[in-house]
Order: structure tokens, then C-alpha cells, then sequence
């Protein structure tokens, strides 16, 4: 099972932002879409999501989004936009159970309970969204959309997660709780597409990386054979170097006055 | 099974427990000032020895029996029916706009409502007489409530594109719209006469008055039918705290949420204003000291609004019958007085602690 995009593409307003995208991401592993500012993964996450409308096709365990009851596409995959803002003073634990409450379930308040703990915020159920740290915030927001999917789907089909910029604002132990609970969902059998910025935690963590610029697909397949210094340095337009320590490709510092020899 | 479970042992964070002990502590309050509003009176007619004659067999003096069911009684039904209304509809639109701050009037319909009751009480004198005689005293309720509808259809109509509904657009064509009216009306009020202008203030200021049992017949099925449908939309509004586009990943029908919500604040409270006149403040207050106490649930939210809303009406209309008795004070009046302050004292007691 696997999420399939073909010949995407994508207006936002009178703009063509995305051109003819194609890319496979695999149920049981961790697909990471990095690229510039503006090369359209924001965009791309909305297509994937059915936010946004286009034109081409996308497949999402072999069916159509767009053709799939909203009720039942909650059940199928969760979304973590960029940035969540709440109304009203809710609790954390609250918060969470809004992800419950789309659909019937039950023990709702021990579920929640549950992710809570899950990204390391036992013990913060009382507390309200709006006094929490952006970090805490942000660990709310990925625990409710954890629970959304929290419980298989009827026929065994595998649950996606869409993260738009999952760690954007943590601290770096608190990404680790990120990219841990990522691959632990795909070790599971999900499905994880996340728009990262991050290249050296990114390679750390995905098993396949897309690189978008302006629009397209420039490389898919393993971080290391999309993190090469060619690449990267063509869809970034900045001399990039990347090194290797056993087998995770990793940037190296620049700094445009004074590189340091390489050799 | 887990609900039995989460009253037994609340978790932290979890204040269905709470919101539930109000709705009961909140019905005793409705049932305790709706006596007190039967009880109370000019008339001088006691309902406890009517109560006590109606046990005994005794027959109840006409005057008495008037008092009590034709003058009494639908008064309290009215202002149950347009305190509840106002209340849940304020809360419908908090949820809705995403804001504390929100109120009915938002989606146009008091100032569609108030040019409508103002047009009906300056031009309608110029009805064609067998027109006038038809819709007779009903002609400012029907005026207001056809005017709130046409306002609000076309503050939905112009921030409705492509099946949906902007509601930054909706807040900001309602101040233009807000304006317009506002100068339509002060165009009639400057056209009106002395006992119009009398009569504008009061209707302005908001009073349960006029309640009859006609009135009751036609607004009483449409604030219920509302007041029905609004729990349905708690769900919904809860995902909306958390932005549209989130609700919509959650699988819920955003548009159709939108829509329903906006058709039936729209309804309950243009029948509201019809009947009752323009009584401000319970849409904002019920709802926030309601969050303040159990939380921003809708779930409870709602039906708990409802009860606070038609208590504090009752209570309002008490007073506004009782302090210059036997005259009356326009219930507006009464519930900004005292709902004024009250309101300050809760903000000011809470400051720092939540944030809006």
C-alpha cells in the first residue's frame, strides 16, 4: 500500500505553483519533502490532504482522496498543519479529545491520555493550550493528531500521517520525540509524509527524501542519494557541501568568506 | 461504560464532570425564577392561593385566572424562549467566528431586525387600510423578523464564494451593512414623530411586555426548532476552534456546520427581537461566564447556555417589573445594569488567568 502522485498540478490563485509532481511514498516508512522556501511543499501537503484542488492524480492506498467520505478520510490520515492556532481556553487534554471526537469512539479521555504521554507531556492534561510553550503547544497539536488515528482502520489498511513541519518549534530533544514517534508509526505499518527543513535531521530520520524546487521534483529515493552536493546546491542556488559519517549524509557548514579546506 | 468511568474518577483536564453538575444546578435556577416571576405581580393576584385553591377544588376568581394564564405565564414562556435563544445563538456565533467577542448581531440580523421594526413603526401608519388591519399589532414583530432575515441572507450571499463562507468577510460586510441600516434608521427616526420616537426608544430598549400567547404561537416553534438543531452543531464547533482547514481533516462537513449554524442563530434570534425587542448583552455573557465555570466544550456548552440564558432573562424581567412596580423598566435596561458590572468584576477577576 502506498501513496502514488502523478502529474500534479497546482494553482494558488492565478499562480502555477506545482508542475506536473510525481513521487511514491511507502506505507511503513517515513517520506520527507524538503526543498527552498516557496519550491511548494506547503503546497504539495494541501494537495495530498485535499485541501487544495488540482489536477492529476493521486492515490492514496489505491483510492482517490477526493472520492473518499470526509469521515472516513479522518480515519485514514491525520493532518499536523504548520502553524495551529485555538479559540477558546481548552485544556490539553481537551484539545486532544477534539481529535477523538470526530468520530465515535470509545475510552476517548484514555486514549488521550495515552499520546499525551506518548510525546512527553504526562501530567500536562489539566494545563491550558494557551499557557503552554510554543514546543508544549506544538506537542499538543502532534499527540491530537496521533489519536486520530489512533485505531485501525476496518480491512487493515494502513493510516498515513501528513506533518507540515513537525519540529519547527523544538528544542532538540523534543525533535528526537518527533522523529521517533515518525518512525515508530511507520515501523507499525503507517505511512508518514512530512515537509521538513531540516536536511541533517531529515536524513537522520526519513527513508526517502523528495527534493521540490520551483515547483518539481527534483530528486526522490534514500538521503543519500538526494543529499549530494550537486543537488542540493541546484535546488537551494548555494554552494552546498555534504559529508558522510558511515552512512547518513550530513551538511557542512559555510561560510561564504571563509571555507574551510575540504581536503 | 467510559462515561460512568470518567465521573467516577475525573482525569485531569476533564471538566465534563463539572459542566454536567451545572446543567442541574442551572435548571433548579430556571425552575426557582420562573415561580418567582409567576408569583410576582402588580395585580396583587397571589399565585400561592391560587395554587392552594386549585388543590382544594376551590374555584379560581376569573381575575386571578386571567392574570396568571394569559398575562403571566406567557410572559415567563416568552422570556424563557428569548433568553435561551439569545443566549445559545451567542454562543453558536462565538464558536463559529472563532471569537469570545462574537454576538448575533454579527451575522446582520439585528440590524436587519431593528430597520424592520423601525420602517413598520414610522411608515406603517401609510398601509393601505385593509393591509393595516391584517397583520395588525403583528405588523412591527413581522417586520422585524422579515428584516433580520433579508439582512442576514445577504451577508451570507456576499461572503459565500464558490460553496464557502468567508467569515473575516461576513464580520466585515456586517459593519458596512451594520452602517447602512444604521443610516437607513436614523434617516426614519428623523422623519418620525413624537409618539413614534416614544415608541422606537422603548422597542429599542427591549421588553417582554407585549407576551401573548398569539406571539408565542408563531416565534415559540422557531427559537424551539433552534434551539433543537444546536446541539448537533457542538461537534463541530469544537473542531472549529481549531481552524477551518483542521476541522475539515478531522472529517467534518465545515460548509454545511457554517451554513446550519448561521440559518439558525439567524432564525432564533430574528424571532427573538421580533417578539421582544432589542435586549443586548445575555448572547455575550451567558456564553463567557459559562467558559469561565466548566470550560469551552460546546457540547455542554450549549445546552447550558440555554438554561443560564433563560434564567438570567427571567430574573432580569423580575426586576424590571418589581423596582418602580406598578410601572416597568425596559428589560434592556435591567440586564445592562446589572450584567454590565458583573461582567467587568468577572474579567477583572480573572485577568492573566485565561487568555481570550
Amino acid at each position: 500500500m502506498s501513496l502514488v502522485v502523478r502529474n500534479l498540478t497546482a494553482r494558488l490563485g492565478r499562480t502555477e505553483v506545482l508542475h506536473r509532481v510525481g513521487l511514491t511514498a511507502q506505507a511503513g516508512e517515513v517520506t520527507a519533502i524538503v526543498g527552498p522556501n516557496g519550491s511548494g511543499k506547503s503546497t504539495l501537503l494541501r494537495c495530498l490532504t485535499g485541501d487544495l484542488s488540482f489536477s492529476g492524480d493521486v492515490l492514496l492506498n489505491g483510492r482517490d482522496p477526493r472520492t473518499i467520505p470526509g469521515w472516513e478520510l479522518a480515519t485514514l490520515r491525520a493532518v499536523l498543519p504548520q502553524a495551529s492556532a485555538l479559540a477558546f481556553p481548552f485544556t490539553a487534554l481537551e484539545v486532544v479529545r477534539i481529535g477523538l471526537e470526530a468520530r465515535g469512539s470509545a475510552d476517548r479521555t484514555g486514549i488521550a491520555q495515552a499520546v499525551l504521554a506518548r510525546v512527553g507531556l504526562a501530567g500536562f492534561e489539566g494545563r491550558f493550550y494557551q499557557e503552554l510553550s510554543g514546543g508544549e503547544q506544538a506537542r499538543v497539536q502532534l499527540a491530537r493528531v496521533l489519536a486520530q488515528v489512533w485505531h485501525p482502520v476496518p480491512g487493515g489498511a494502513p493510516r498515513w500521517l501528513f506533518l507540515d513541519e513537525p519540529v519547527a518549534a523544538l528544542d532538540i530533544a523534543h525533535q528526537r520525540v518527533v522523529t521517533d514517534i515518525a518512525r515508530a508509526f511507520a515501523a507499525e505499518g503507517g505511512g508518514v509524509v512530512a515537509v521538513m527543513h531540516d536536511l541533517n535531521l531529515t536524513a537522520g530520520f526519513a527513508h526517502r527524501m523528495v527534493l521540490l524546487a520551483e515547483g518539481r521534483v527534483r530528486a526522490e529515493g534514500p538521503p543519500d542519494t538526494v543529499m549530494t552536493d550537486a543537488l542540493l546546491s541546484a535546488a537551494y542556488g548555494c554552494e552546498i557541501r555534504v559529508g558522510v559519517i558511515p552512512s547518513t549524509p550530513f551538511l557542512l557548514p559555510q561560510m561564504p568568506d571563509r571555507q574551510p579546506p575540504l581536503r | 461504560m467510559s462515561e460512568a468511568a470518567d465521573i467516577a474518577a475525573v482525569p485531569a483536564g476533564d471538566r465534563r464532570a463539572r459542566a454536567r453538575r451545572a446543567t442541574f444546578g442551572l435548571a433548579a435556577a430556571v425552575c426557582a425564577v420562573s415561580v418567582l416571576s409567576l408569583a410576582q405581580g402588580p395585580a396583587g393576584t397571589s399565585l400561592w392561593s391560587a395554587l392552594a385553591a386549585l388543590v382544594t377544588g376551590e374555584p379560581i376568581p376569573l381575575r386571578d385566572r386571567v392574570v396568571l394564564l394569559d398575562i403571566r405565564l406567557p410572559r415567563l414562556a416568552l422570556g424563557l424562549l428569548v433568553g435561551a435563544a439569545l443566549a445559545v445563538s451567542g454562543a453558536v456565533m462565538q464558536g463559529l467566528f472563532r471569537n469570545p467577542l462574537a454576538d448575533p448581531g454579527l451575522v446582520g440580523v439585528s440590524a436587519g431586525a431593528g430597520l424592520g421594526a423601525i420602517a413598520a413603526i414610522v411608515l406603517g401608519g401609510a398601509l393601505p387600510v385593509g393591509a393595516a388591519a391584517l397583520v395588525g399589532s403583528s405588523l412591527v414583530p413581522l417586520a422585524a423578523f422579515f428584516g433580520g432575515w433579508i439582512s442576514t441572507l445577504l451577508l451570507y450571499r456576499v461572503s459565500t464564494r464558490g460553496g464557502r463562507t468567508s467569515v473575516a468577510t461576513m464580520l466585515l460586510a456586517g459593519i458596512a451593512l451594520g452602517a447602512l441600516t444604521g443610516a437607513v434608521s436614523g434617516l426614519l427616526v428623523y422623519a418620525a414623530d413624537d409618539a413614534q420616537l416614544r415608541e422606537l426608544t422603548f422597542w429599542g430598549l427591549g421588553s417582554l411586555a407585549g407576551a401573548s400567547w398569539p406571539k408565542l404561537a408563531v416565534a415559540g416553534p422557531i427559537i424551539l426548532t433552534a434551539l433543537a438543531l444546536s446541539p448537533l452543531l457542538a461537534r463541530g464547533l469544537n473542531a472549529l476552534a481549531l481552524g477551518e482547514a483542521t476541522a475539515g481533516y478531522l472529517g467534518l462537513p465545515v460548509q454545511r456546520i457554517k451554513s446550519a449554524a448561521i440559518v439558525s442563530v439567524a432564525a432564533a434570534t430574528g424571532a427573538a427581537v421580533a417578539v421582544s425587542g432589542g435586549i443586548g448583552f445575555i448572547g455575550i455573557v451567558v456564553p463567557h461566564l459559562l467558559r469561565l465555570a466548566t470550560g469551552p466544550d460546546h457540547r455542554m456548552l450549549v445546552p447550558n447556555a440555554a438554561l443560564l440564558g433563560a434564567a438570567m432573562l427571567i430574573l432580569a424581567d423580575v426586576i424590571a417589573r418589581g423596582v418602580i412596580a406598578p410601572a416597568e423598566l425596559p428589560i434592556g435596561i435591567v440586564t445592562a445594569i446589572i450584567g454590565g458590572p458583573f461582567f467587568l468584576w468577572i474579567l477583572l477577576r480573572s485577568r492573566g488567568v485565561l487568555d481570550l
